[in-house]
């Protein structure tokens, strides 16, 4: 992007030119730092007093104790050490990686299948892009929270189909069996922005190597598998680091689901719902940033883990 | 129907349906929701839109009014500060440029929960709480930097010719940046205003932890608190009322389909 900074000055000037010409190279080359700065002002603010400081002072906070009231008082790395024997914190991170492990699979996997169908110079892809998004962008609110709470409760919509097959459905949202389930599934449901990424992908794909598979008889699912996706390997790539720190800080289903509370006996604790429990509604501020920052620190082993597996298998052939 | 077809007409009507469904049962008596998995209405009751509108003081009106005031904030903030960052990215040259574009990507994958607890604290002394304040100002500084960062690349791919002519004739950056890049940058500007609104209005975490007081309520914090306080029987006008929320999010869809998947799909496939 800054290609030529710093390298203006040693430029040998250019002398076989009319005299104004070096004046006007010098000042098209000439560093914008007052302007620069000028432009970048609002985001260097933002930056300082809203994310660097903050992270600082949470850091800090992480060492406290701290409960908004009082000053914070330095307790050393003890908020980290009580995280690994508290019970209920061990169960969210249980409750969170299942999610994580099981629900972005599930949204790349549909997202991945319905943009290969879509993908056959569809007449009607409009509409059917147009559907299979729209659960991305209702998915994130309350009421679509509410509507899935309704849907597995023990009368609702889903149980109400089964009974039409004289079968009875379980308590689905009560049940601490099934309680996640219904959350990997919500998010599922949301598979419409990695879908529009794929789709975008597949566009680009060489029309050539298709045409020579079909000419050796290559069936379906050979194309799918040996050309399709090693192609389309840096998409699932990108989808995968996107959608794996999007499903790690999923809150509102959870909150909304449980009323707030993470259960049935905290089967549906998610990460940041314990981590706002403790630091918004019993005011653990000090826990709740070291919280954050172990959070911080699984998502970053996470995206290291993809990033170094990278090479392995995704496919940066052009 | 021909066979490619029929396998995504019945995953889209699948998918679609609970949300049909929703619609059709808050238009229906309260306990129908119980017994009633179909669609066809028999007749049309809007009980549950009044009873619901009303279930909490003040009326659904007010949260409405207040997320788009938030909104508006919000859309107004991110356009104006992001596509000032986004210029000075894109097109000056100063020192140390390279380093704070790193550090502006970097943001973007921020968990918010690093910082919420440090943002809390600061706004809770300046008197912040049950303001929109904590959830408007930081826009207007740019910290969204997903929007800075689809705006350079937008700005990367418009032709230099422009606004080098205008320099020439004497422009400053200023006059560069209102009167030429910004006109050219019109779709990167719907596609922020489209995905702030949407984001804005689902948004729940922060407004949550901001806005404990009735009165300033916003349409998710005040549904979430009128599920709770109602017991499991009227889910008539629940349903009603998250209707009522769900449809902005529509009209948006509907109106700027074209900008998000664009949107989508630029900066997924960069």
């Amino acid at each position: 992007m800054s290609e030529n900074s710093g390298t203006a000055v040693l430029d040998p000037p250019v002398d076989d030119r009319p005299a104004a010409a070096p004046v006007r190279r010098k000042r098209k080359r000439h560093k914008h730092n007052l302007a620069g700065y000028a432009f970048l002002t609002p985001w260097l603010i933002g930056l300082f007093a809203f994310t660097l400081i903050p992270m600082v002072y949470s850091l800090y906070l992480s060492l406290t104790k701290f409960n908004l009231l009082t000053a914070p008082q330095w307790i050393g790395i003890e908020n980290y050490t009580r995280l690994f024997s508290d019970p209920r914190y061990l169960q969210s991170i249980k409750v969170t990686l299942l999610y994580v492990v099981t629900s972005v699979p599930l949204k790349l996997a549909a997202a991945l299948l319905v943009a290969v169908a879509l993908n056959r110079g569809l007449k009607a892809l409009g509409f059917y892009r147009a559907t299979f998004y729209l659960p991305s962008l209702l998915g994130a609110s309350v009421a679509v929270s509410v509507m899935w709470r309704q849907i597995f409760s023990r009368d609702g919509l889903v149980n109400q189909f089964l009974g039409l097959f004289g079968v009875q459905g379980a308590d689905w949202i009560g049940d601490p069996r099934f309680a996640l389930w219904t959350l990997v599934l919500l998010s599922g449901w949301q598979f419409g922005t990695p879908m529009l990424i794929f789709l975008a992908g597949l566009k680009q794909l060489p029309q050539d190597l298709y045409e020579a598979a079909a000419i050796d008889g290559a069936g379906r699912f050979t194309v799918f598998f040996k050309i399709t996706l090693p192609l389309l390997s840096p998409m699932v790539f990108f989808n995968l680091v996107l959608e794996t720190i999007n499903a790690f800080q999923t809150f509102t289903p959870a909150y909304v689901i449980s009323n707030g509370l993470g259960g049935p006996i905290d089967s549906t604790l998610l990460y940041t719902l314990y981590l706002y429990l403790k630091g918004f509604g019993s005011m653990q501020m000090g826990y709740a940033s070291a919280m954050a920052w172990v959070l911080f620190a699984v998502i970053g082993l996470f995206t290291a883990i993809y990033f170094w597996s990278a090479r392995k298998w995704v496919n940066y052939a052009d | 129907m021909p066979a490619k077809h029929l396998g995504l007409v019945v995953i889209g009507f699948i998918m679609l349906y609970p949300v049909l469904w929703m619609i059709v049962s808050s238009l229906r008596p309260g306990d129908e929701i119980f017994r009633n998995p179909g669609l066809i209405l028999d007749s049309l009751q809007t009980e549950n839109y009044t009873e619901g509108w009303n279930a909490l003081n003040p009326s659904f009106g007010t949260y409405l009014l207040n997320s788009t005031i938030l909104v508006l904030g919000c859309i107004i903030g991110n356009l104006v500060s992001c596509s000032m960052a986004a210029y000075a990215f894109a097109r000056l040259n100063f020192s140390g440029k390279r380093w704070w574009f790193g550090i502006m990507l970097g943001t973007i994958m921020l968990p918010v929960h690093v910082i919420i607890v440090p943002q809390y604290v600061l706004f809770s002394q300046a008197g912040w709480v049950n303001t929109f304040l904590p959830l408007i100002v930081p826009k207007i500084l740019a910290t969204d930097a997903f929007f800075v960062f689809l705006m350079v690349q937008f700005i990367r791919g418009l032709p230099r010719e422009l606004d080098e002519a205008a320099r020439i004739d004497g422009c400053g950056h200023p006059r560069i940046f209102a009167q030429i890049v910004l006109p050219l940058m019109k779709p990167a500007l719907a596609t922020t205003t489209i995905f702030t609104f949407i984001w804005t209005w689902n948004d729940f975490f922060t407004q949550l932890i901001y806005l404990t007081d009735p009165e300033m309520y916003t349409v998710p914090v005040a549904l979430r608190s009128f599920v709770d306080s109602t017991v499991a029987t009227s889910w008539g006008s629940q349903f009603a009322m998250s209707v009522v929320s769900l449809v902005p999010i529509f009209l948006a869809f509907l109106i700027g389909q074209r900008y998000l998947v664009k949107g989508i799909a630029t900066t997924g496939g960069k």
